[in-house]
């Protein structure tokens, strides 16, 4: 009960800030100070539910009373508890950095009050027990995120939201088509209900349908090859700390979903399934990859690498084995932080020298060597280098496609990660080591940085560091995450028990 | 817009259009109705007398800004959650105060409705300054967020 009550707090949290914040419009002391103090109360509630999963067990809450698969059930295993806390730690981390950048005029586009509706639906999707309901959640980020994106109200904002809107109602409205005919052929929304009538559908080829009809649903919102174009065309338009919380969580809501639906949903057929998956990783990594060789912007480069290691998560969840499903666990929460960090550094890197675009600037290392540091430790850790965070996600997955011998999605991986490496290299050359192509004196020194935006930037460059020194703990987590997921028949008991 | 035909309409519609969405409110419990529907027919009211009167008597109507409400309407529903914890159920389980009137009548009074007037708030406030948004000039916009 209480437990339940804590996952229920997860979703309360956020209601709360957006109503308080909204309510505050006219005192934006006031607001800054409630907006931040909600995110910082969102990840102490979150990192609680997740000491309690992992104490207890799975926590699942019927929300109304009312028994499943009648109600509106929140299921909450290791994976969903570890992705919020995750998602607290960046809301936390971006509202702090806002607080250097949103002005009087971001603030009135109700900056505060969108981002925790933002937070809202995305901690809502990572509970939720239900398709339907998932849906629902799905819609809260995205009308949240419409908003979010256009703060600041220039052309190249709504460029890129038009683009962003449009290509998500498409996703939308798979999905909704995807949960048509999945209540259709189950006759049941409630995930473990649906886990549950699977095996006993007769028409096996409309429920493939349908569950590829998902896959291209969530796919497009985790931006995997061939329905990624929204992304490059979109990310590098908001402000900082809104591409930072986007870059760092909204993809991986997608993939989020994606494991969810392969692992306890459809597995009835993953002799098709799987190995598209397999190919979607293989393809995403690469086009990544080579997408962001192309860019010369640094919030463009960065977002490519962002569709390029989707293609890792993806990979995991593919090869459906243990060590595989490890690998996507750990992948998305040293992604989810390594990349938010990048998002932020590039941020104050273009206020340091007056530009995102790499030709323009330069100087960085002369001028504000620390940045340097905070710059180096994400940007290798994305690449994979020992003994930063990214290299432990590597291993573990390409250690899992060794294992069961899929020598080209290894080899795909391990290209990427070279590549990775020419990315990073070019922006560590271009911003920080070459000289300021306006003179020396255009780079500012780091001390003309706010310390808000620096404190968030350091702190998750210090978790960069913990989870690639201290690998152990995260990958213990990681592997019950796994375990869990291999294991629906505990998911379905844990959710339908007292219904029974 | 200035007619004189609308503006005398307008003084018989609107309140019998805001007692209706308040009974649809009321009724929406166990009937077709609630806190959206009934949302949406206030502002239909309240849009009739910004077309009849213009937007500043909308203004004065409201009292507070449109986004005051709304996000007073949300903090209401989120609270009406709550109360459940009191009583060791499930978030969100509804409670029931059955208020004896005498005479047999009794009055319910429940969590799920204060959920719907916080849905009713939040409608309200959220069109209005949806509308607010296309019928005004930005320099009245200033004085929405200013609440």
């Amino acid at each position: 009960m209480m437990a339940g009550w804590l996952a229920a707090f997860v979703l309360v949290v956020p209601i709360l800030s957006a109503g308080a914040t909204t309510l505050a419009q006219g005192a934006p002391r006031l607001q800054g100070w409630l907006s931040l103090l909600g995110s910082y109360v969102l990840l102490v509630v979150s990192v609680a539910l997740l000491l309690v999963v992992l104490r207890d067990g799975m926590v699942v809450l019927q929300s109304g009373n009312w028994a499943a698969p009648f109600g509106i059930t929140f299921a909450v295993d290791s994976l969903g508890a570890v992705m919020t806390v995750i998602a607290a730690i960046t809301g936390a981390a971006c509202l702090t950095f806002g607080l250097g950048e949103i002005g009087e005029a971001e603030r009135r586009a109700w900056f505060h009050p969108l981002s925790h509706v933002l937070l809202l639906g995305v901690c809502g999707a990572f509970l939720t027990g239900d398709l339907f309901n998932l849906y629902v959640w799905f819609e809260v980020m995205l009308i949240a995120s419409f908003g979010l994106m256009t703060v600041g109200g220039t052309k190249a904002q709504i460029d890129g939201a038009v683009k962003y809107v449009a290509l998500n109602l498409v996703a939308t409205l798979m999905f909704l088509l995807a949960v048509a005919l999945i209540y259709g052929l189950t006759g049941t929304l409630n995930f473990a209900d649906i886990a549950r009538s699977v095996p006993t559908v007769s028409n096996v080829g409309l429920l493939t349908a349908a569950a590829t009809l998902l896959m291209a649903a969530f796919g497009m919102k985790a931006a995997v090859f061939p329905l990624f174009f929204w992304l490059p065309a979109a990310y590098h338009t908001p402000l900082v700390s809104v591409s930072a919380v986007f870059a760092g969580l909204l993809t991986k809501v997608g993939v989020y979903a994606l494991i969810r639906a392969f692992t306890l949903l459809f597995t009835h057929d993953p002799g098709w399934t799987h190995t598209l998956l397999l190919w979607i990783a293989g393809l995403t990594m690469v086009t990544g990859v080579l997408g962001a060789a192309a860019q010369t912007e640094m919030r463009r480069i960065l977002s490519w690498h962002i569709i390029s290691q989707i293609g890792y998560m993806v990979m995991g969840l593919a090869l459906a084995t243990p060590l595989g499903l490890i690998g996507s666990v750990f992948y998305l929460v040293h992604h989810i932080i390594v990349k938010a960090n990048l998002f932020l550094i590039a941020g104050v890197a273009a206020r340091l020298t007056g530009s995102m675009e790499l030709k323009r600037i330069g100087g960085l290392y002369r001028s504000a060597p620390w940045l340097g540091v905070l710059f180096f430790i994400p940007a290798f850790s994305l690449a994979g280098f020992p003994p930063l965070s990214g290299f432990w996600a590597k291993l573990v997955l390409v250690r899992a496609a060794l294992e069961i011998g899929s020598w080209w999605i290894a080899a795909a991986a391990l290209v990427t990660g070279l590549l990775t490496i020419y990315s990073m290299t070019k922006i560590w050359a271009e911003a920080f080591w070459k000289p300021h192509p306006a003179g020396e004196a255009a780079a500012r020194p780091l001390g003309e940085a706010p310390t808000v935006m620096l404190l968030p930037i350091s702190a998750l460059a210090a978790g960069t560091v913990v989870i690639g020194l201290f690998a152990q703990p995260f990958y213990v987590v990681a592997e019950r995450a796994a375990l869990e997921l291999l294991d629906p028949a505990s998911y379905i008991a844990a959710v339908l028990g007292g219904a029974k | 817009m200035s007619s004189l035909i609308l503006r005398a309409g307008t003084r018989i519609l609107a309140p019998t259009m805001l007692l209706f969405s308040v009974f649809l409110l009321w009724r929406g419990h166990n009937l077709p109705g609630g806190g959206f529907i009934g949302g949406l027919v206030a502002t239909s009211a309240i849009a009739l007398q910004g077309i009849a009167f213009g937007p500043a008597s909308v203004r004065r109507t409201l009292v507070f800004p449109p986004a005051t409400i709304a996000g007073a309407g949300v903090l209401i529903a989120a609270l009406s959650a709550l109360p459940a914890a009191l009583a060791g159920l499930p978030f969100f389980t509804g409670l029931w105060l059955k208020l004896n009137l005498g005479d047999g009548a009794v009055l319910p009074l429940s969590t799920p409705l204060v959920f719907d007037i916080g849905v009713y708030l939040t409608v309200i406030g959220g069109v209005c300054a949806l509308i607010a948004a296309l019928e005004e000039e930005p320099a009245l916009e200033d004085q929405d967020t200013g609440g």
